[in-house]
């Protein structure tokens, strides 16, 4: 193929767009994650190769024979690298296809991505959007034409989502491909989507519908099988959407979830399933693993090793699903198991066993190595005796004799593991050193990616030196955290990360934690049955948006939002405090606040007391009566704040179980001070003796635990009691 | 030239991505490149064919990388590639025949008396070379005197022919591309109509009342049966489905259409239909030059079954399909898997293929080739666009429409990727 690089006539894109609007392609070649880290670190993650070939070639290989014409592939960290080889490949030099760079460098997001493709103004109809991380080989034909004929009737169908079928396992949660148990609902007859949860609590085993969702739909159909392609055809109003709603980040988590519960711009995704076609995205660890299986497996046809799709090495299948590239060197004793892939000009030795695994091209393995389900990429050296299972191992590493890999292992470029050193099980080995943000949560994968990008430019220059000074380091018997000889970092497992560590990593779940997890489930079931009935704890008020799909989870939930909300309300007056923000003001956020929560002027008013007694508890004291004062001074200065909220008895009665509540748990010092401030609260006039009296009367039948503070006050009660006597 | 690339790079792709279907379709789209390639081809004054044959075997070495499987492609390359030498060995011997008086030779320079001689001795000695080899069966039959009379030139009488004849080049090189291209468009009027002429002899081979049975689909079948019906012939044919693609649902389809009384069984039930069938008439993928025949999946159990209760198997394959490689040819891939998906549901057997668990090792295997491999021994007759014929005949059929230099396309180490 070296005489096609000659400039291949190229139609002017002008006149063509206009006559009949191909076919264009959003490529996201950033995930704006850090699941794949330290890997990421140096190298894209749409060029690691999946089965020997970078992930953006299957991407691009689909996109190109699913009629896609123009491709815009949106780089942003390593974007040089994605650019790079995106030029030296052969997708540069397609005479239909077009593969255009766009470049960004503060895009922490999908959402900033899109909001950056929108501004350059180069979509003119329908995308495909998609990252560059998928695999598929469905044909976009049918999916594009419902898409048009839906946007043809209704001009709000802005977007379809492409689903596959795959079961979740029932243990974990998880599905095959590591990511969440997925919940849709979807209209049976439209398809449209309505529901969608990636973040369900798999702890009760519910999840919540809005009611007016199954008032609103005669049928529709809850599934928990679908995966997300995270293959979406779309309208050009969702780049304007994006623009319009800036703070849409993940094209799930917020733009499709946003665009399902806002009714007012009436905006409808739907979906389109797949059945006989493959499509998923590599999105963890876990699966690259099962997406290399798949291809091995030839799910992915014609994307599967031996064709050549996109100018890689021709390789054969032989039986067993082995696939062999020309020109390697294998031992005869050498025992290599069934699918598994080995790449052009690598050198196998002695009694080696190689099972289930991908290895690339120009390895050296020595004799007496086993090598299990793992993914060995290019010019890897292993040493005589050296066992690895379910590991990564990324280019130029170099395993010196006898190390061993645990399951679950990650090394990174170049890392060099010392002579019979045993990496522990899913460690991950770096040359350069963990960040010192820690940012794996999840939930921040987007916020924190710009530090991410910076992190990696400064630390690759001390890579580099890094680099230079091991060389010669290494030569020398120096014992480094890798065992004598060893280059690298182990990263340390985050805290609280090491739970979801097995979810994601490339080994399969190990038995005992399966075993674990079913016992547990088994616990909280029987939990449950003792449990269910129980009530809610006082306070809390049913919203009346949710339907009674399940007592507890509603509950949960509820108790959610109104631990975020008071959360909120605590913020917003702390900063009041602050700055001495008008007390009109602090009402109108806090009003606002009330309402995107969904909540009751009662629990505004906790929220409030709460933080002012809060605030007073946190301002230095030294004795109860300084705190008093303190109290005192905090509830003068904002009681009409306060007041504002407590229009009847009810509220004020709230306001009194919340400090009650406040004085047995947060906030213990106040519990000798509960009748003086009750008594201040009254001759503030926030709350009025009936409330006082009401509550003291419901307290009556009450537990003598929890009597309490009914008795602390009691002379004041009766004071008041006899006040109100008197004037009869 | 750009454009040839182009157009080049375009078919690849194609054929790398299995988007043409059925080797029909291959073999006349690669027939049309070829000929594209060599309307684009400049010419150098000398040796014109040895350029022409460069120029097709660096395209089709492509081409046949491409997808290894699809031989129709290697074939047509093949056919190409002989049609130029056999072209050019025509107009050399016209040239010694009558020329030596250089009536025709418009150009000015005196060499060609010299080269003459040389050239003669060059034809002479092919012609020798050729007379003990023995003309074929078949251009002995077809008055080819031209092609039959100095087949197959080693690629070395070829070369030092082109040197010497660089008088009479301009009209040569014109007469020869134009030569060539008008062969090539006989190819592809040949492989277009190679269902017709293949049809036509279906009279021949269907009788009244007979029961044929049938695997999968294939136009060439089709249209074969269709041409016994409308003779008025009267038979049932009974079409075993062809699972796991199922495109005897189809095959079915079309007979009720055209009026057959059709029967349409499972894969598994042909062992036990076999025995009222009078002949299995089925379509290939291609026919190997020992007359085994890689056709698709099920076939080779159909003509186990046709051998057991001795009812005659019958290929039909156009004159494209035949492969002048043999099944043990290092070249030859003589299957493809295609996805599991075909096969079952993915969705279905999603738990089957979670490998988060337990040794993360898949225990579910799913295989699906395409393809069969039919020996021999088990064919009763091919049914060509030339006629029918024995399977131990195909090898002479072969050396007709192929050139023994072109059975390996060269590899040059640089190229291949």
């Amino acid at each position: 193929m070296g005489a096609q690089k000659k400039g291949a006539t190229r139609v002017s894109e002008d006149a063509d767009a206009l006559a009949r609007q191909p076919l264009q392609a959003v490529l996201l070649a950033d995930s704006f994650a850090t699941k794949f880290r330290p890997i990421t670190l140096e190298r894209p993650k749409v060029l690691l190769p999946i089965v020997n070939v970078p992930m953006i070639n299957y991407t691009l290989a689909w996109l190109e024979s699913a009629g896609v014409e123009e491709v815009f592939v949106f780089c942003c960290a390593h974007s040089r690298q994605v650019i790079d080889y995106l030029e030296n490949s052969e997708w540069h030099s397609q005479p239909n296809f077009l593969v255009r760079t766009i470049q960004s460098h503060d895009s922490i997001s999908a959402g900033d991505a899109l909001r950056v493709i929108y501004e350059r103004n180069v979509i003119q109809g329908d995308f495909v959007l998609i990252s560059g991380d998928t695999v598929s080989n469905m044909s976009l034909t049918q999916a594009l034409q419902e898409h048009k004929e839906r946007k043809k009737k209704d001009n709000n169908a802005v977007m379809t989502m492409i689903i596959k079928r795959s079961k979740p396992s029932p243990i974990t949660h998880q599905s095959r491909l590591g990511t969440d148990e997925l919940f849709m609902a979807i209209d049976t007859s439209t398809k449209q989507l309505l529901y969608f949860e990636d973040k369900a609590d798999h702890s009760k085993g519910t999840i919540s519908l809005d009611k007016t969702l199954l008032a609103d739909n005669p049928s529709i159909v809850l599934h928990n099988d679908k995966q997300d392609c995270y293959i979406d055809i779309c309208a050009p109003e969702v780049l304007s959407l994006f623009t319009d709603n800036f703070d849409y980040q993940h094209l799930r988590r917020h733009f499709v979830k946003g665009l399902l519960l806002d009714d007012i711009m009436g905006y409808k995704i739907y979906t389109h399933e797949i059945h006989s076609s493959y499509a998923a995205r590599i999105d963890n660890y876990r699966s690259y693993d099962i997406v290399s299986k798949d291809i091995i497996q030839r799910w992915t046809y014609p994307y599967v090793p031996d064709v050549k799709f996109c100018g890689n090495r021709s390789i054969k299948l032989e039986r067993q699903g082995m696939y062999r590239a020309s020109e390697i060197v294998q031992s005869c004793s050498s025992q290599i198991g069934p699918f598994t892939v080995i790449g052009y000009g690598t050198k196998i030795g002695n009694d080696t066993k190689v099972s289930n695994s991908v290895i690339g091209e120009g390895c050296t393995i020595g004799s007496n190595v086993s090598i299990e389900g793992s993914y060995i990429w290019d010019n890897v050296t292993i040493e005589d005796g050296c066992e690895l299972r379910h590991v990564i191992v990324c280019d130029g590493v170099i395993l010196k004799a006898g190390a061993v890999l645990k399951p679950g292992v990650v090394l990174s470029f170049k890392v060099v593991i010392g002579q019979g050193f045993v990496v522990p099980a899913y460690s991950k080995v770096s040359l350069l050193q963990q960040p010192t943000v820690e940012d794996s949560d999840e939930e921040l994968e987007y916020a924190d990616n710009s530090s991410g990008t910076v992190e990696i430019s400064s630390i690759r220059g001390t890579a580099d030196k890094l680099n230079g000074e091991m060389t010669p380091e290494s030569s020398e018997t120096h014992e480094s955290e890798l065992g004598s000889g060893g280059v690298g970092y182990i990263w340390s497992i985050c805290e609280g990360g090491h739970e979801e560590e097995w979810r994601h990593s490339i080994a399969p779940i190990p038995a005992d934690k399966l075993a674990e997890i079913t016992q547990t489930i088994d616990d909280d079931h029987e939990f449950l049955t003792q449990d269910g009935t129980a009530l809610p704890p006082s306070g809390e008020l049913k919203s009346d948006s949710y339907s009674n799909l399940s007592e507890d989870d509603e509950m949960e939930d509820s108790k959610d939002d109104s631990a975020y909300f008071e959360k909120e309300v605590e913020a917003t007056f702390l900063r009041a405090v602050h700055e001495n923000v008008k007390v009109e003001h602090v009402i109108l956020e806090v009003n606002s606040l009330r309402l995107s929560y969904n909540m009751t002027s009662s629990d505004c008013a906790g929220a409030i007391f709460y933080s002012m007694m809060k605030l007073s508890l946190e301002t230095p004291h030294a004795s109860a009566s300084e705190l008093l004062q303190n109290a005192t001074n905090v509830i003068s200065t904002w009681q009409r704040l306060l007041k504002s909220y407590l229009p009847e008895t009810d509220e004020e009665i709230e306001v009194i179980l919340k400090f009650e509540e406040m004085c047995l748990e947060s906030g213990k010092e106040f519990s000798a001070l509960f009748a003086q401030i009750l008594h201040l609260l009254y001759d503030k006039d926030l709350i009025e003796e009936d409330a006082i009296l009401t509550w003291a009367n419901e307290k009556e039948g009450a537990d003598e635990s929890d009597k309490v503070f009914v008795k602390q006050a009691e002379k004041f009660i009766q004071w008041l009691r006899e006040a109100s006597e008197e004037e009869d | 030239m750009p454009d040839t690339q182009a157009l080049v790079n375009d078919f690849l792709n194609k054929l790398k991505k299995r988007k043409i279907e059925g080797s029909q379709a291959t073999a006349r789209q690669t027939a049309e490149l070829l000929r594209s390639v060599i309307s684009q081809q400049r010419v150098p004054y000398t040796n014109q064919a040895g350029a022409l044959i460069d120029a097709m075997k660096v395209v089709g070495e492509q081409l046949i990388a491409a997808n290894p499987v699809e031989l129709a492609v290697g074939n047509i390359v093949r056919r190409v590639l002989h049609i130029i030498r056999e072209e050019d060995l025509s107009l050399t011997t016209a040239a010694i025949s009558g020329m030596n008086l250089s009536a025709v030779s418009d150009d000015d320079d005196d060499g060609d008396q010299d080269d003459h001689p040389v050239l003669s001795a060059a034809a002479v000695a092919a012609a020798a070379r050729s007379t003990l080899r023995p003309p074929s069966l078949h251009t002995l039959l077809e008055d080819m005197p031209d092609s039959a009379a100095v087949p197959h030139t080693s690629s070395s009488g070829g070369d030092s022919e082109g040197k010497s004849k660089s008088a009479d080049k301009s009209t040569i090189t014109r007469k020869l591309k134009h030569d060539v291209i008008e062969a090539v468009n006989e190819l592809i009027q040949d492989i277009i109509t190679c269902h017709e002429q293949i049809a036509e002899q279906a009279v021949e081979h269907i009788h009244q009342n007979e029961v044929i049975l049938t695997l999968g689909s294939s136009r060439t079948v089709l249209e074969f049966l269709c041409a016994a019906k409308e003779k008025k012939r009267s038979f049932r044919v009974f079409v075993a489905e062809g699972a796991p693609r199922y495109q005897g649902h189809l095959l079915a389809k079309e007979l009720v259409a055209r009026g057959l009384q059709t029967t349409l069984i499972t894969d598994s039930a042909v062992f036990a239909m076999i025995s009222r069938v009078n002949m299995v008439i089925v379509g290939a993928h291609v026919v190997m030059a020992n007359g085994g025949v890689i056709a698709p999946v099920g076939l080779n159990m159909v003509a186990l079954a046709a051998q057991k209760h001795a009812v005659p198997f019958v290929v039909l394959a156009g004159s494209h399909k035949l492969c002048p490689l043999y099944p043990h040819n290092p070249e030859v891939l003589l299957n493809e898997l295609r996805s599991p998906s075909e096969l079952l549901d993915f969705g279905e057997f999603s738990d089957c293929m979670d490998f988060g668990s337990g040794t993360g090792s898949p225990l579910l295997h799913v295989v699906n080739p395409t393809f069969d491999y039919v020996p021999p021994k088990l064919v009763s007759l091919f049914i060509t666009d030339t006629g029918g014929h024995n399977p131990s005949y195909m090898y002479r059929l072969i050396a007709d429409y192929y050139s023994a230099d072109d059975l390996v396309i060269q590899r040059k180490p640089t190229t291949g990727n």
